[in-house]
């Protein structure tokens, strides 16, 4: 498309960058079909080629955002099913996160809305942190209905609706797990943020399972957020921080014994730390944070790599397979999760609309909740349809979501740990 | 660059009135009115010619459809129907003093009848949405523009969309059954029905194709097929456009019907397969996609005949798919096909000139030569088998004077097109785009009689305007 940046603007090299992705769109409109919000909401301006269409009249203009292109924005899951449809290779997440970003740094957004999001962003990328607020939220839940009306109130309902009724003990996995019998390599794993809170059991399968396969795993103990959640909230610099923390991390691990995979168990975060090359691209870290990318990879992908198999008989179980979206449009990992179950001796089913969005994509259903929980029952009823046992996915977001419609959502990785020796995941009943 | 008319500066002065009518219509978000959020409803999917609407309206019901077309017609406000806003033509292009109707949220699946194998949709569901709904029994939905995953039947119906699997199955016209559509007036029409012929005038035939500016449909049924018992496809790469071209006639010629004949440019090929990794030969200045279907039996001897026809023009290669994933990789390459030259070039022009297969050879060796005068390069992707040609000729819109050669070259091929026989469009329709090339094509008395038939419809020229007549020609009540 025809873009008129000044030669001025397109000294910026954010502008450059957006201004080459612009350049790429040809506005043939694909996009708007597989877009969860234009899907529900049936307006130009929340598919992704309206809001290309804002941010590049934003960006082009100069002007700070204005209240309406913020809440088109603002309404983008950033599930990136538009790329997966994009025959041009448009990079709709990296003009989204420009996008996003200027926002930040040109709007003022209410007060009730700017202390919620500093909240997330204070608390949601920190354990111990996280572990106080939703200890609060759970001693908070019997008092919902007093809260009150309108947006915030709407807000902190969905908080508390999302909090769980009681949470997992505190599990420390940093340090070195070393392999069982011969060592076949040497691995880091990103520990995360909210997953280890909410969902220790994850990283505790992932764990057994690859030092079961002769992996040492290294949590160096620095490592923490991948800077995800404050990314999409268009925080820069702090996102760059928790990258940067886990950047030098790693660099020291590989500097060290080595390594031969980033792990990363939470899809969300993976999207992430692959893109650290693109994010790191004009910073000192820029060789680090590329290498880092390549290194990086989701769990699935290693396994299927390294090779898995099952030691169990076959649990009998149907699974429904919910391909999270920084997996599927993110990252462009479909078919390993599957084919890992069906290995594992499950019966796989992939509901009806399997590209669209859960609802959950990061802080989204705590800041949309509207929209979130209509995504939500869509989701949910394409998968009752399938007749399943169970949920599985690869992101904590998906599963919390999903989780408390009477099927019990179980990351994909304690499922193909349960098979090969782990024990039976919790959330499954007996 | 095609003028758009001036805006009606009564109307503009009249802009609250007219939006508080639409208010009173519709709910808020049903209603867009700010300047900011206007702009993306400035163009469609011809971003070359843009304008910012006055309004936009987002109905859900007929019934809504109806109240807002009234309104407008009272005040004599022009309308711009709009489904998906694909539209290669510039079919939804606005006007600064009209208001948009866009069908998108008019997205449900009203009924669906497998004893009489139709189904009935309303306007805003999409091309492959209504296939999706019925392939879990078996069923498809014929016509497959390449643009099905995003445009909608409405659309469909108004530009009689073809696509690759028509040269079988015909076009949405020949898949049509029955229609819900609101005259300017606000008058509701139901036209035909699930049986074959209608009574009366051939009402669908009249309004297939009439691009919105007769009436704007609201509801469509459809005939649905049992879908075959098998399909493949099968690639065959050539040196030359040219060679392939003869192919192409050679295979129509023979009077094999394959289910899909699919052609590509070297340029096309080599964009393509960058999206989707289906195994295009990058050797090879030019492709066809040829699929047939039916038993297995029945595929393999006519890949065989065929293969038999390819043989005396020297393929480079020729490849079967082998599994339905492959089959599905070579397709995603070819319906990506447009979005996919967004690779190689900034901007492109889509043309959609329809020839006699028989001229393919000649008429490609005459585009190859226009590319070299104009200095603009060009990709070749086409339904080959009914000769709906699609040159996509290359530009940046960032150089005025590419733009300006790019059209000129658009209107050298559509002008060639109507020289050996055939004619300005296959499936995209005349929009904006080739308005001023109809008289090209028609005679004075000939376009008389469809001016006339617009009046017939409506009257003072709302519905749509600017589009398909060239602009110097107006309504009989203006005369």
């Amino acid at each position: 498309m025809q873009t008129s940046f000044t030669a001025e603007q397109l000294r910026d090299p954010d502008i450059q960058s957006s201004n080459k992705i612009l350049r790429t769109c040809v506005h043939c409109g694909m996009c708007t079909a597989t877009c969860p919000t234009f899907v529900l909401l049936g307006d130009e301006l929340d598919s992704p080629r309206g809001r290309i269409y804002l941010m590049q009249d934003m960006l082009e203009s100069g002007r700070p955002a204005t209240a309406e292109v913020v809440t088109h924005i603002d309404r983008c899951l950033s599930c990136l099913s538009c790329m997966t449809t994009c025959p041009s290779g448009v990079n709709y997440m990296h003009l989204i996160d420009h996008g996003r970003r200027y926002v930040e740094e040109t709007y003022t957004r209410p007060w009730h809305e700017r202390l919620l999001r500093n909240t997330l962003v204070r608390v949601l990328p920190s354990p111990s942190r996280m572990r106080w607020a939703l200890t609060a939220a759970r001693l908070a839940k019997p008092f919902r209905a007093l809260l009150p009306g309108g947006v915030f109130g709407s807000r902190l309902r969905a908080m508390l609706d999302l909090a769980p009724t009681h949470l997992p003990p505190r599990q420390v996995v940093n340090g070195v797990h070393r392999a069982d019998g011969t060592r076949r390599g040497r691995v880091a794993l990103l520990a995360g943020c909210a997953q280890q809170v909410l969902a220790p059991s994850i990283n505790a399968a992932t764990i057994r399972l690859l030092t079961r396969l002769g992996y040492d795993v290294v949590v160096p103990p620095s490592a923490g957020c991948c800077g995800a959640l404050t990314h999409h909230m268009g925080q820069h610099d702090p996102a760059m921080a928790a990258a940067r923390t886990n950047i030098a991390a790693w660099s020291a691990e590989m500097a060290g014994e080595g390594l031969d995979a980033i792990l990363i168990n939470t899809s969300g975060c993976g999207t992430t730390v692959k893109d650290y090359g693109f994010m790191f691209r004009d910073e000192p870290e820029q060789a680090q944070a590329a290498q880092i990318s390549a290194l990086a990879a989701d769990i699935s992908q290693f396994l299927s790599r390294i090779g898995y198999a099952p030691t169990r008989d076959p649990a009998g179980l149907t699974v429904a397979y919910h391909a999270a979206c920084s997996l599927q449009h993110g990252q462009s990992v479909t078919a390993e999760p599957k084919t890992l179950l069906r290995k594992a001796g499950f019966t796989v089913v992939e509901p009806a609309e399997g590209h669209l969005c859960c609802g959950s994509a990061g802080t989204y259903n705590l800041l949309q909740p509207e929209i979130a929980g209509r995504l939500r029952e869509r989701k949910l009823d394409n998968i009752r349809r399938t007749t399943p046992d169970l949920i599985a996915a690869g992101n904590i977001g998906c599963l919390t979501q999903l989780a408390g419609a009477g099927l019990p959502t179980i990351h994909t990785v304690e499922l193909l740990d349960w098979m090969a020796g782990g024990p039976r995941p919790a959330a499954l009943p007996a | 660059m095609l003028a758009l008319p001036e805006p009606k500066a009564d109307i503009l002065a009249r802009r609250d009135e007219i939006v508080a009518g639409l208010r009173a219509i519709l709910p808020a978000s049903g209603v867009i009115t700010e300047p900011l959020r206007l702009k993306p409803y400035e163009t469609d999917g011809l971003p070359a010619y843009r304008q910012i609407p006055l309004a936009v309206a987002l109905p859900e019901t007929t019934e809504q459809v109806a109240a807002v077309l009234k309104l407008c017609h009272s005040i004599g406000v022009r309308v711009i129907p709009r489904g998906a806003g694909t539209s290669l033509s510039g079919g939804a292009t606005p006007l600064a003093d009209a208001v948009v109707l866009g069908l998108m949220r008019m997205n449900r699946i009203l009924e669906i009848d497998y004893a009489d194998r139709c189904a009935t949709v309303q306007a805003g569901v999409t091309n492959i949405g209504i296939t999706q709904a019925v392939a879990g029994n078996g069923f498809f939905y014929a016509p497959d523009p390449s643009s099905q995953l995003a445009c909608m039947i409405g659309g469909n119906v108004g530009m009689n969309s073809g696509g690759a699997h028509c040269l079988k199955y015909g076009v949405t016209a020949n898949n049509l059954l029955g229609l819900t559509a609101v005259t300017i007036e606000g008058d509701i029409l139901h036209l035909g029905g699930n049986h074959l012929d209608a009574a009366g005038y051939d009402w669908l035939g009249l309004i297939t194709g009439s691009e919105g500016m007769l009436v704007v449909v609201t509801e469509v049924m459809v005939r649905i097929l049992r879908g075959p018992e098998g399909a493949r496809a099968m690639l065959a790469a050539f040196r030359s456009n040219e060679i392939a071209g003869q192919c192409v006639d050679a295979i129509i010629g023979s009077g094999i019907i394959p289910v899909a004949l699919e052609f590509m440019d070297r340029p096309a090929i080599h964009a393509c397969e960058a999206f989707a990794h289906a195994g295009y030969p990058l050797d090879a200045e030019a492709m066809l996609i040829i699929e047939v279907e039916g038993s297995v039996a029945e595929q393999d001897d006519l890949l065989d005949r065929i293969k038999r026809l390819c043989e005396p023009f020297e393929p480079l290669s020729m490849r079967v798919s082998q599994s339905p994933e492959e089959s599905l990789a070579i397709w995603k390459g070819r319906k990506g096909a447009f979005g996919a030259v967004g690779r190689i070039s900034p901007d492109y022009m889509c043309m959609d000139g329809t020839i006699p297969t028989s001229r393919l050879p000649e008429v490609l060796r005459r585009i190859g030569e226009m590319s070299d005068q104009y200095g603009l390069k060009v990709a070749n992707i086409f339904h080959a088998g009914d000769g709906n040609l699609h040159p996509l000729v290359m530009f940046d819109a960032n150089d005025p004077d590419s733009f300006h050669r790019a059209e000129a070259f658009g209107a050298d091929i559509l002008k060639l097109c109507v020289e050996v026989g055939g004619c300005l469009t296959g499936e995209h329709g005349v929009g904006l785009e080739k308005r001023d090339l109809m008289r090209f094509q028609f005679s004075e008395p000939e376009l008389e009689r469809q001016r006339r038939l617009k009046d017939a419809f409506d009257p003072a020229w709302l519905l749509n305007p600017a589009k398909v007549f060239p602009l110097q020609d107006k309504p009989r009540q203006a005369a």
